[in-house]
């Protein structure tokens, strides 16, 4: 079991409130995504569920029982670093083994648990070597099987896979959610990357400056922002926001509509554009163009689309896709 | 980036250091090589070379006059007596302070290493009198006390700066992984830390071992080690330069050969977190 309850979670490094108060509710089984941009407090308050850090005040709740005094390791989660963290004096066999050791497992319980982890990790080939002598990918493997043994109630990741490179990185996403739909053990997954959090979360937690600004499922909060900062923050390329007269006819302080929900058209539409960037991707094109009045907009247009710099251009926003937003940057209804 | 150097600089600079390295060297040369020579040779003007009559007389006369291995226990016990004791209270000291710190743990560092700066002889007086007081004069214990504590902000200040370059991360995954903390220092933080360990025990060995203030003034017989050795042969009857250097050559012996071997775990853990 693994259902994790945050109540007026608090935390200051001496006057810095980095975390003012949070509550939170996360279910068995679930993966929930922390994201926010760097320094907003994803990795302080994963810490304070860890143990790592001591709260300032508030209740962490797991499984109903408060932690929030308890040592890191009476909570029974397991934490997987972004430096990986591993033991670099011991094997690879012996830091998986090591939390199973400390807690005083019998030499052939170990084993079983080791091989077998190794063997769901692709890593028995490498049980004798030094992490030293391991790749970023295997190093990250290592890590997760050390966190997998100990049978926890819950993973934590503190952005594992920000050292790896770009390739490796959507490999291992995959090979963690994967190994969410296997063990089924809550995990809490902290990154500032969106598109980690949108493919792999079950639930996101949009951070900022130590506040949620929104929880919800990825296409609920693609769909749904509650402000200004959750639709810019979710989705790339970023939501355009727009003021001004268009804004005005919406009966609202500014609009957002997505690069995706922009029609190009070279005849005619809404709002006028001339080209600066047109970047091709192959399957897509993103231009980068600046509307008449309203200044620089990004679009997200198909794959095969002839146009460069100095293009006019005209675009259309699909009406059922604008945002509306009141002049403190929050969601208005449908207009 | 590769430093461009001038073939006259480089030979210039390695002049230089050749020089200044046989200044060093040069005292310890003459020290040996005096041992080897007669009373009335050591002391002829101008001073003979090599063609003098080579003699093992004055270690013979050395050994016979005073027991050398008896001193040299004593200063292997105290070195390494005191060595030992003070890595358990350095490493938790500075496993506290790398680990931990707070806004004074600088101040409190450059604190410790002050004490080193006051004179030993302005304590000289009230550490004797507790000795003596407590009946600790001339013990090995007492000794073992003196000498752990004047090494200890060396020891604090080495392993501190070895920890620091340690990830705090991977110390915190033992804590996940359930170590106490003891368990944590022990098989994760020192298997870690070992080359700096290692030169933090040597230098204070070193240190330990010809330390003369503390152990000249605090002993008489009983507990007292190679430098009271030395010192007895500067006796008021005048100086026996011959079997001085002898005494002096068996005292330096030892150490001289440890460092030579760890010459490199030495400059590495004098050189720590300045040289990268
Ligand atoms: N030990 C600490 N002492 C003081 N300030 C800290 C400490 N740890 C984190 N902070 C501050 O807390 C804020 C949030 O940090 P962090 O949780 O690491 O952000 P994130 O992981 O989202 O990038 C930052 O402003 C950081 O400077
Ligand atoms: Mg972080």
């Amino acid at each position: 079991m693994g259902a994790i309850r945050l109540e007026k979670v608090k935390k200051s490094f001496g006057t810095l409130d980095v975390i003012p108060g949070v509550d939170l509710d996360i279910n068995d089984g679930e993966f929930v995504v922390f994201v926010g941009p760097s320094g907003c407090g994803k990795s302080t308050l994963l810490r304070l569920i860890a143990g790592l850090e001591d709260v300032t005040d508030g209740k962490i709740l797991i499984d109903g029982t408060d932690v929030a005094n308890e040592a890191p390791a009476k909570r029974g989660l397991s934490m997987v670093f972004q430096s990986y963290a591993l033991y670099p004096h011991m094997t690879v066999y012996n830091n998986i083994a090591f939390g199973l050791k400390m807690a005083g497992e019998s030499k052939d319980v170990i084993d079983q648990k080791v091989q077998s982890a190794a063997k769901i990790l692709n890593l028995t080939d490498y049980l004798e070597r030094r992490p030293g002598a391991l790749s970023g990918g295997q190093r990250q493997r290592v890590a997760i099987g050390r966190a997998i043994v100990r049978n926890p109630a819950a993973f934590l990741f503190d952005e594992p896979l920000s050292n790896l490179d770009a390739a490796l990185r959507v490999n291992m996403r995959l090979e963690i959610t994967g190994l969410h739909q296997e063990l089924k053990t809550t995990m809490i997954y902290v990154t500032h990357d969106q598109v980690e959090a949108m493919t792999m979360a079950d639930k996101i937690v949009v951070l900022q400056a130590g506040r949620v600004e929104q929880v919800g499922k990825p296409m609920e909060l693609y769909n749904n922002p509650a402000n200004k900062f959750v639709a810019g923050f979710i989705g790339s390329p970023k939501m355009n926001f727009l003021g001004g007269e268009l804004a005005a006819k919406h009966n609202c302080h500014e609009i957002g509509i997505r690069p995706e929900h922009l029609a190009v058209s070279t005849e005619s539409g809404v709002i006028a554009a001339t080209v600066k960037i047109a970047e091709h991707l192959g399957a897509e094109t993103y231009l980068h163009v600046e509307a008449d009045g309203l200044g620089p907009m990004t679009v997200r247009a198909t794959g095969e689309m002839p146009l460069g710099e100095h293009d006019k251009i005209f675009l259309t926003p699909e009406q059922d896709r604008i945002h509306r937003f009141d002049a403190h940057g929050l969601a208005l209804g449908a207009s | 980036m590769e430093h461009k150097q001038s073939p006259l600089g480089y030979i210039s600079f390695s002049v230089f250091a050749w020089i200044v390295g046989l200044l060093i060297f040069f005292p310890i040369f003459w020290m040996v090589l005096t041992s080897f020579k007669s009373e009335l040779e050591a002391v002829s003007i101008p001073p003979s070379f090599i063609s003098f009559d080579w003699t093992l007389e004055n270690y013979a006369e050395v050994q016979e006059r005073s027991n050398y291995f008896k001193f040299a226990l004593n200063s292997i016990i105290l070195s390494v007596g005191s060595t030992l004791v003070g890595l358990v209270f350095a490493v938790t000291c500075a496993w506290a302070m790398a680990f931990n710190p707070t806004k004074r743990t600088k101040d409190a560092l450059l604190w410790m290493l002050s004490t080193k700066m006051m004179p030993p002889v302005g304590v000289l007086v009230p550490i004797y009198l507790v000795f003596r007081d407590w009946g600790l004069l001339d013990t090995r214990f007492g000794l073992i006390m003196v000498l752990f504590l004047i090494n200890l902000p060396i020891m604090v200040w080495m392993l501190y700066t070895y920890f620091k370059e340690i990830p705090t991360d991977i110390l915190e995954a033992a804590r996940m992984d359930g170590a106490t903390l003891p368990k944590e220092i022990i098989f994760v933080l020192l298997p870690m830390a070992v080359p700096g360990i290692a030169s933090t025990m040597l230098l204070n060995i070193i240190l330990a071992w010809n330390e003369a203030f503390w152990t000249l003034n605090l002993t008489t017989s009983d507990a007292a080690p190679l430098t009271a050795f030395i010192a007895s042969y500067s006796s008021p009857e005048g100086l026996f330069w011959a079997k001085l250097s002898a005494a002096s050559t068996l005292a330096v012996a030892p150490i001289l050969v440890i460092g030579w071997f760890s010459q490199k775990q030495l400059v590495r853990g004098l050189t720590f977190g300045a040289v990268k």
